[in-house]
Formats: structure tokens, sequence, C-alpha cells
């Protein structure tokens, strides 16, 4: 749980800066799946860049290296727009 | 202060040349009766060049509110007007506006809601959004719909503040009808607002923020209350601001106007324009030796409840005019001044008057102080129940 924020100290609207929702790691969300590429098959189109709705998708410079999954929400958008069904959601591991 | 002309004028021509004056950078906006001659009068002007606003002609006052929270957020000096059904359709921004912290100045046009569909005074519209957190202030006559008008965007954009503020104004009585108005130098008055500044981050592509973020129940509860707090601020505000406008003036304001309430016996107490009918009869009646006296409330929100209950302190009965009802509850100024009065021993009396623009005649207010008034004034076959 991050540090909550008394009233008095909160910007006026709640107004959010850069940076500050980086807190929350909404990968925590994720329900039983999580994205998983087969690096063999994958084109570096970036179509999964551009459609991640958290920028889960990281990239070395230009090019495709992994999804960071301490944001990604499991919602499944890269494995639906990969034209090259590179990605694939598997079963999310259960702690033992 | 400077010698100032009377112009005959009506409201809305004051709240336009206050607009004129105040000279925003940006007016969405959306006609609606009584509020029109507003927008038509400032539109004007814009198309002869005597103001520089870029009027935005949106498909509806939800629009009109929407572009108004963009606008004033991207850092420009944002007015609106509306009435009635206007504002109940603008509602749902309203309370957004006020939770985005985005310094509105809105002129509102007091009318009915519907129905039956009427376009009269009463104060419906404005008790609407009574909670929605921004500030309203009631006029009592042209000449006060352009003072506050002139003293609004100093209040919005309060550092302390930053909410919406209505200038409230009853329909027809006060937009439609001309009297002498006391106008201020453009210049002083364009000194006196200053320039558009928020002191926290604007919309700005080289510097991106969030506005108006979701909030989960980790954060809403504290984000309201900050919003509650900044409106509590404004009545300090508002009380400084208006002692810094009578300076340049010559005429007071506050957040309420206590009229003739010394030794008053009997006091009532009422928004908008007919207090200027109370003022009346309250002279005619002292002229024959009756203690009586008014308590306008010239900023309904936030509401000077401290401030109310000292100058009511005296009284023996205090007699609440609200011009909107509140069906299987209390009338909403009623509830007010009874939280107000918690533990006083006054008695305290009401009645809802001059709904969809009903008049309320001296003769009505006479029977309100004599105690002999049926709880709705001015209603066919209700006869004074004594």
């Amino acid at each position: 749980m991050p540090e909550l924020t008394p009233w008095s100290e909160l910007r006026g609207g709640g107004v959010v800066v850069p940076g500050e929702a980086e807190r929350p790691q909404t990968g925590g969300w994720r329900t039983g799946v999580k994205p998983e590429v087969d690096l063999s098959k994958c084109v570096n189109c970036l179509l999964c860049w551009i459609y991640c709705p958290d920028s889960a998708v990281e990239l070395d410079g230009t090019t495709f290296s992994g999804f960071d999954l301490t944001y990604c929400k499991g919602c499944e958008i890269c494995a639906e727009v990969c034209p090259v069904d590179a990605v694939t959601m598997v079963p999310e591991e259960v702690a033992s | 202060m400077t010698e100032t002309t009377l112009r005959l004028m009506t409201g809305g021509e004051a709240v336009v040349e206050a607009m004129r004056q105040i000279d925003p950078d940006v007016v969405p906006v959306y006609p609606i009766t009584p509020q029109t001659p507003i927008i038509q009068g400032f539109a004007k002007f814009v198309a002869d060049g005597k103001a520089q606003a870029e009027l935005v002609n949106v498909e509806s006052e939800h629009s009109a509110m929407s572009a108004a929270v963009g606008s004033a957020l991207a850092g420009a000096r944002t007015m609106t007007a509306t009435s009635s059904q206007g504002l109940a359709l603008m509602a749902e921004v309203v309370y957004i506006a006020a939770s985005m912290r985005a310094p509105i100045v809105m002129a509102v046009g007091n009318r009915a809601l519907s129905g039956p569909i009427n376009i009269h005074c009463d104060h419906s519209d404005s008790m609407l959004i009574r909670d929605s957190g921004v500030a309203q202030l009631f006029a009592e006559n042209a000449q006060e719909a352009y003072d506050l008008t002139v003293m609004a965007p100093r209040l919005a954009e309060h550092p302390d503040v930053l909410l919406p503020v209505l200038v409230c104004q009853d329909g027809f009585t006060i937009t439609h009808s001309a009297e002498p108005v006391a106008m201020l130098d453009d210049e002083d008055v364009s000194s006196f607002v200053g320039d558009y500044s928020l002191p926290h981050r604007v919309l700005d592509t080289a510097h991106p923020t969030t506005q108006g973020p979701f909030a989960m129940p980790d954060y809403y509860f504290e984000l309201r209350r900050q919003q509650a707090a900044a409106l509590e601020t404004a009545l300090d505000a508002f009380t400084g601001i208006a002692t810094e406008y009578e300076e340049l003036s010559g005429r007071p304001y506050g957040p309420l106007e206590a009229y003739r309430l010394e030794d008053a016996e009997r006091v009532i107490v009422a928004l908008g324009s007919s207090a200027g009918t109370v003022k009346d009869v309250v002279d005619d009646l002292r002229d024959e030796g009756d203690p009586v006296g008014l308590l306008r409330i010239v900023s309904f929100r936030p509401f000077p409840a401290r401030e109310a209950a000292a100058l009511l302190e005296d009284a023996d009965t205090v007699i609440v005019l609200d011009r909107a009802d509140s069906p299987g509850g209390a009338a909403p100024l009623r509830a007010e001044v009874a939280a107000a009065l918690y533990g006083s021993a006054a008695r305290l009396d009401g009645h809802v008057y001059g709904l969809g623009g009903r008049d309320l005649h001296p003769e009505d207010v006479r029977e309100i102080f004599s105690g002999c008034a049926p709880p709705y004034v001015g209603l066919r076959g209700v006869a004074c129940p004594a």
C-alpha cells in the first residue's frame, strides 16, 4: 500500500504531474493471465507498443524488448493486435 | 474614488458592460431566456471589436460548461451565462468544474425550472446546484449585478478559492428591468481584476499534467474535503475583495446585508430582488413605529451562518422567504437559517413565495411581518390563517 496524502497537502483539484502515477503498481490488478512473446515471430511492428493502454511494452531504442509486468494489467490488447501471433497470454504463476 | 455617471441599463446590460471591462479570454455560451440578452449583448461587443474574447457557440449548455472547464484550466479567463434548464443541463459539469477547481465566472438569470415550463423568476435553478461546491452571489438590482460581476473573477481566481463563481440575478425582474447604474472606468476594472493566473499547473503540452484524475475510495473523500475547505475560505476572501472594491466604487458589499436590524423584533431573511420590496415595507413599518428589519443574504454559497446568527441574535421572530421549494422537506434558505439559529430562542417562521415569477407585493410583505400569511404566500385561494 503506497503512502497516502492528507487532503490539505493535495494539489488543487488533485492535479497529477508526470511520474506520480508510477506509484500505484497496477500490475497487481492482473488476474490470471500475462503476455508472453515469441521473439522468433516478432517483426518489430510495435503495434503492441502503440496500443498498450498502460505503457507496459518496453523498447530498447526502437526495438521491442519485452513487457513491464509491474504495470501490465493483463488486458490482452497486445495479443489481440499482434499481426503475427507472437504475443500469447499465458497463465500467471501461482506462488506456492 | 472616481466620479461616476449613471447610465440607464438593465441587469443584463450591466453584466454585459462588466464582461466587456473584464475582457475575458474565452466565453463559451448557449442562449436561454432570460439570460439571452447577456450573451447577445456580449456577442455584439465581440463582433464590433469592443471585446477580445473568443466566443464559442456551442450546441448546448453541457458543452458550454465543458468548454469553459477546458479553457479555464488551459490558462484562459473564462466566463459564461445561463438560466434554468440551461443550468440544469450544465449541472453535471458544474460539479466537475468545482472539483477541478476551475475559476469560471457565470452570470445566472434565475428562472423557474420546468415543469410546467415557465420563463420567469424563481431560485429553483440555483438551488438545484446548491451542493455542487460553487459560490453563488445574489444581486438585488442591476447595480449589484454589475458590481458583483466585476468582483467575481477576483473571488473565483483567489489562490485559496479557485472555484466557479455564479453571479445570480432574478430573471426579468433584474435582467430585463432598466435602472440607473454607476459603472467604473474601464481601466479601473482592468486593474482591479488583474491578469489571469493559476497557482497550480495548467494544461500545457510542454509540461503535461493530468487534470481531473480518477479518485478511488482512497482519495475521493480527501479531494471533496479540499473542495469544501476552498469554498469555506471564499467567505473571508469575498469580504476582503468587497472591502477593496468599496474603496474603488464607494459601494459597500459583503456576504450579507443588515438592513435596519437595530432593535428589530421581527426580521425577514431573503435573497435577490424581493429584498428591495421588503426594504420599502420595512421603511414604512418603521415609520409607523413597528421595529422590523431585513437580513439579506448576498452570498448563499458559501453561507455566512455565523455572521447571520450574530445579526439575528436579538430578534424575537425570524421569517425566511424562499423563492424555491423543497417538496417534502424544508425550503433551502429556511433550512440554512434554521441550522444557523439552532439553539437560539428566536421563533423561526418561513414562507415560499414567487414561484414561476409570481410577484411579491408590499401588501404580502406586510402580511408576512404581521404573522398573518400562509406558508405559500401569493397562492390563490389560500387565506390568512389567523
